[in-house]
Order: C-alpha cells, then structure tokens, then sequence
C-alpha cells in the first residue's frame, strides 16, 4: 500500500508515471540550465583530475623509461668495455705467444732461403772451357798444301779431341747429377718452408680473427656510447634472453638447493631437536637446514666475489689484494667444513633412516623379514648421499654467477614493463577522461530530449513556426563555448 | 651507522619473536581394560601401542595403564614416557616401552570389576601434565564399566580440551540380544564425556583404521 501512494490512477503505474512526468516536466526545464551547469561541472571534476593523472603517468613512464635506459647502456658500456678490455687481453697473449717468436721465425726462414740459394747456385750450369787446341786447329787448318805431316797432326788432334769429348761428357754428367743430388736435397728445406709458412699464416689468421670479434665490439660499444635506438633495442633483448636463462638455471639450483635441504633436515632434528617450533608448521630443525644452505650460498657468493668473477659488492672489489685473498681463503675454508659438516649430516640421516625403519618393523604386527645384507651394494646409497652432500654446497656456490646476471636483467626487463604498464595505465586514464567528457555531454543531450516539449514551445515563441519546423535548436546554432 | 644498528636490532628482535610458544606436541593416554572376557583382547591393545609408538613423533608424550577395580592410581601405569627431542634417543624410548608393553600382555590378569571413571581422571590428570598441544584419551575396552559398592565415580569430571576415543568396544553377549543397550551404553558415555568438556568423543572399532586415532 505504501508503494503506491505516488500513483495518481490507482492501479496504472504507466499511466500515473506519465501524469507525474507531464507535472515535473516545467520544473524539468526550468531548471535546464541549472543542471546543464551541474552536469558539466561534474564532468569536468572528473575529467580533469583524470587528464592530470594520465599526464603524470606519462611523465613518470618518461621518467622511468630514460633512467632504464641510463642505465641499460651504462650497464652495457661496462660490459662491452670489460669483453673489449678481454679480447685485447687475449690478442695481448696472442701476440706475445705467437708473434715474440717471429724474429726466430723470420731468423730461421732466411737461413733456410739462404741455404736455398746457395745450393741454388751450386746447381748452375757450368759451361765447359773452350777448347785450347781450337786456334791451333784453325793454324792447321789454313795450310794449303796436302801435307802428310799435316795430315797426322790432324789426325792427332782428332784423337785428342775425341778423347777429350769423352772425358768432358763424362764430366758434364757427373756435374749433372751431382747438380742433380743437390736439387733433390732441396725438397726438406722446401717441406721446411711450408710448413714454417703455413704456421705464421695460421697465426695471422687467429689474430685476423680477434681483431674481427674487437671491431664488432667496437662497434657495439660505438652504438652504446652514441645511444643509438638498435644499440638499446639489443641491449633488451639481449637483458630478456639472459633473464630467461638465469630463471632456469636458477630453478635448476632451486632444485638441488630443495634436496640438499633434504638431505639434512632430519638430522639437523638430532642436532637442535625435533619438538622446537618457530612458527606453527616450522619446525626449527627445518630452519637450521634452511640457514646451513643459505650460509653456503653466501660463503660461495663471497668465494665468487673475491675471485672476482662475480661484482655483487663494489667493497670487496675495493678491498686491497691481501684482505681479497684472506677474505677468499676464508669463504673456501667455510664452504669446505660446511660441505664436510653435510656430508657427515648425510650418513646421518642414512643412519636414523635405518633405525627408524628398524623400530617400525620391530613394531610391525605381521614381522617382515629384513632384506639380507648385500656387502658392498647396501652402502651405495649411503656413499652416494655422503658425496652428494659434500658436491651440493660447492654447486650451490656457482649459483652467485647467474644470480648476478638475474638481477642485472630483471632490473632491465622489470623496468621495461614497469614503464609498459605505466604507459598502459596512462592510456587508460585518459580514455577514462574522455568516456567522462562524452558521458557528459551524453547527459546534457538526453536531458533536452525529456524535456523536448518545453524547448518546442520555447523556440515557437522565440522563432515563430517556421524556424520550430526546421527543428533547429539555439544550442545547435551557437557554438558552446564550455 | 644509527640506522644499521636499528636494523640489526630489529632482526634479532624478530627473530626472537619468531619462537612459537604453543606446544606443538601431542600426548596420548591409553586406557587397557583387562576386566573379565576382555582380557582375552589384550593382543589387540598392544597392535595399538605399536602403531601409537610408530606414529607419536619426538616430544610426544604415551602413557598406557590398565583398567582395574580401581584405576585412579598412578601404580596402573604400565609404562609412560615423553619422547626425546633426539630421534635416535626417541627410538630408544620406544623400543623399551615396546618391552614393557610386551612383558606386561604376556602377565595381564583379569580384573573382577572395570574402573573406567577413575582411569579417564588420572589419565586427565596425566595429560594435563604434559602440557601437550593436543591431548588423547584412549579407551580400549568394552565400555562397561562395573564398580565395586564401596569406589565412588558418581562426580563430574574434567576432561577439558582432552579428546576421548574409544576402541575396539565390543558387543557384549547381552548387547547381542538386544542392540538398543549397546547404543545407550555409547551414547551414555558420550554424553558423560560431553559434559566433562571433552573436545571430541570418538569410537572406533575397525582397527584397520587407527590413523582416525590422532586425527581429528
């Protein structure tokens, strides 16, 4: 009974409505302007605080964005500088261990050339002398009479020659292969040469090499140092792709960091006690597992650290070279009793496994017969559990390594997304600020469409009928100015 | 310099804080009726110690005690003990006690009444005492309880946070006839228990499931 006190034609609520509506619909547009004003200002509250905080966001993504990139290719530049400064390192080895022996090199190359020469010349055709009877022969020759004393002396000669032909032939070939042995000892220095030849080219093209790799990071370093967009873009991708990496292999550590807990939990429990509760699901014997494990991965932390492999801590690297090699033989020395201490842990547990499992087949209701003992096989698992808890820690001690790189390339990859998601949500504000505007204006039209009827009579008043035919409102024809 | 030494400060206090004081152990008294017939059940109760042993964890309290005419008396008590914190010496505990579970079945003699009333009171007492988390009430009988003229149990007790499991109740040759005596026999005791502001009453007779024992 009480909802219907507002109908007018008891039972018609359609028709009640609309006498309520024809009643409030003067006031309606009397009070256009008022609420025009209202809606506005009420989109306008809205709107602008929304147009100021998407404004922020972008500045702060801005903002954001520029120092990631500082330090992105900070990060980088050191990095390039350090494989630089290891590539010339390398070449600096190269050169020395290669090329400190080319003046020997170069030494024994001319002397084997030399020989080479010498052996040459041996070689060289020696022509043989003229003949000293030959003018004699021609003397002879120029006597015109057919002498018989002539005759025999041209006879002689003849002889002679022969024989002296026979002789230097004889002669000429024994040079021949003597040239001839002399070439053929030739082929050693040649072999020699080669392989001299071949040795300084395989050298030069090593270092060929590395100058290769060096102009690329030279390049790349160039890129960095300018700031240039594809040096940034590769620096990402490159801080992503190490992300994904160090995320695994760290997962990896997790895993062996979960069953070196394991191995020690339960004797860590005869150690502190088993009864002992932090919280109420953690035990402290589990604690204690937990804190041995992270007091071998600090220690392998600092051991990376000071054998700078790892740069987590500018002081230890500030450290002078004494303290460094101290602080170094400290961490190894911890790691090891802290490896000895599992190891010893280990076969504990082996132990407590064995009595444990003892007692519950002493209580058994039906006695299970005890597997016979196999010698040798049984202690298998025993010294398998010893050696993996003395290997675990010192495994656990490489994780420094990838969880530098981890925290390197998460800050990069995090910082990309966090200036995304900025972005994303200035972007949304300042949709937001626009839906605010249009819903604004949304209002303010469908208000003149309740109260059309009103308008209607107002424009006939003001225009006549002929303008209120054309349907034209003053709004429509005066530009707003809000 | 201030500033460190706050937040070393801070973390040890932490770390202190961290300590849990609620006692995380839990304490189990059983109750062995060797009363008449029931005597003969006696194998049983020791298959329940030993999955009790088997179960109970370092820090643990188990006390077994018969049921006899008259069972407020500590002299019931045939052997009790709070496990080590070491879990070699706790399985040294248990084996000794599996020993005087064992002596004590091979000597169990029957008893001409069942003081059930008074054995739940020490074994409230016992546990109490313990200051165990959680607290276990065994009752290993037939749930009949007869009482001499002159031993009075007609009192309220306190069984407060102490939850009460009866196992193995066996039907009795008059329960057979009729059923209904049986039921009101158990819910009698449930309602008694109740009253002592028990935690929980329990019955469990298929001993293939002694897990239910200590889980709520």
């Amino acid at each position: 009974m009480q909802t219907q006190i507002w109908m007018i034609v008891p039972g018609n609520a359609a028709l009640s409505a609309l006498i309520w509506f024809v009643i409030a619909m003067p006031f309606l547009y009397a009070a256009r302007r008022p609420v025009h004003e209202f809606v506005r200002a009420f989109g306008h509250l809205a709107h602008a605080p929304l147009r100021l905080l998407a404004r922020s966001l972008y500045a702060a993504a801005q903002s954001m964005r520029y120092r990631n990139r500082e330090v992105l290719l900070a990060h980088g530049r050191e990095e390039t500088e350090q494989h630089i400064a290891r590539e010339f390192e390398r070449v600096a080895v190269l050169v020395k261990r290669d090329l400190e022996g080319y003046p020997a090199l170069q030494q024994r190359l001319l002397a084997e050339i030399t020989r080479v020469e010498d052996d040459y010349k041996k070689c060289g055709e020696v022509p043989p002398p003229p003949p000293e009877w030959v003018e004699a022969v021609e003397a002879v020759a120029k006597v015109k009479n057919g002498n018989e004393l002539v005759q025999r002396v041209l006879d002689e000669i003849n002889r002679a020659i022969k024989e002296i032909h026979e002789r230097m032939l004889k002669e000429y070939r024994g040079a021949y292969e003597e040239r001839h042995k002399i070439l053929n000892g030739f082929m050693p220095f040649w072999r020699s040469l080669q392989q001299t030849l071949a040795q300084a080219d395989r050298r030069v093209t090593s270092l060929n090499d590395r100058a290769g790799q060096i102009d690329a990071q030279m390049k790349k370093f160039e890129g960095i140092v300018n700031k240039t967009p594809d040096a940034e873009h590769a620096l990402t991708v490159s801080a992503a792709t190490q992300l994904a990496i160090t995320t695994l292999v760290l997962a990896i550590a997790t895993g062996g960091a979960l069953i070196n807990y394991k191995l020690i939990a339960l004797p860590m429990s005869e150690m502190v006690g088993a009864g002992d509760y932090l919280t109420s699901s953690l035990r402290t014997s589990d604690v204690a597992a937990l804190v041995i494990i992270f007091v071998e991965a600090t220690m392998g932390l600092f051991l990376m650290e000071t054998l700078r492999i790892t740069h987590l801590f500018p002081r230890i690297h500030g450290l002078s070279d004494t303290v460094r090699r101290r602080l170094m033989f400290a961490a190894a020395t911890l790691l090891i009793t802290l490896a000895g201490i599992e190891a010893a842990l280990a076969l504990m547990r082996d132990m407590l496994i064995a009595d444990k499992a003892a007692l519950l087949q002493s209580l058994a209701t039906v006695q299970q017969h005890a597997p016979a003992a196999d010698g040798w096989m049984t202690k298998i698992p025993t010294a398998g559990q010893m050696l993996l808890g003395f290997i675990l820690p010192f495994a656990l001690a490489f994780v420094a390594v990838p969880l530098e790189s981890f925290i390197a390339s998460a800050r990069t990859v995090l910082g990309s997304a966090l200036v995304a998601l900025t972005q994303g949500a200035a972007l949304g504000m300042r949709l937001l600020a626009t839906l605010v505007k249009s819903l604004t204006k949304l209002l303010i039209t469908f208000y003149d469409i309740v109260i059309v009827l009103p308008l209607l009579v107002e424009r006939l008043i003001r225009r006549g009928p002929k303008a209120a035919a054309f349907g034209v409102d003053d709004e429509t024809l005066v530009p707003r100015r809000h | 310099m201030e500033r460190r030494q706050f937040i070393i400060t801070m973390g040890a206090a932490a770390l202190a804080g961290c300590g849990d004081s609620k006692s995380h152990s839990q304490a189990v008294y059983m109750l062995v009726d060797t009363s008449g017939t029931y005597a003969l059940e006696i194998d049983k109760a020791q298959a329940i110690v030993n999955y009790l042993l088997g179960t109970l964890q370092s820090g643990d309290s188990l006390a077994v005690a018969r049921v006899r005419s008259r069972s407020f008396s500590e002299k019931d008590i045939i052997a009790k003990a709070t496990f080590d914190s070491r879990p070699s010496q706790a399985n040294t505990q248990k084996r000794a006690f599996k020993d005087a579970i064992d002596s004590f079945t091979k000597t169990a003699r029957g008893s001409a009444y069942t003081d059930i009333t008074g054995g739940l009171i020490q074994g409230a007492m016992f546990l109490n005492e313990t200051g165990a988390g959680r607290k276990t009430i065994l009752i290993f009988s037939d749930m009949q309880e007869e009482l001499d003229k002159s031993t009075v149990r007609d009192f309220p007790i306190d069984l407060k946070n102490i939850r009460v499991v009866a196992v193995n109740v066996v039907k009795l040759k008059t329960d057979n006839m009729d059923p209904r005596r049986y039921m009101g026999r158990l819910e009698e005791w449930q309602k008694r228990v109740e009253l002592a502001g028990a935690a929980e009453w329990r019955v469990i007779n298929d001993l293939e499931h002694l897990d239910r024992i200590l889980r709520s």
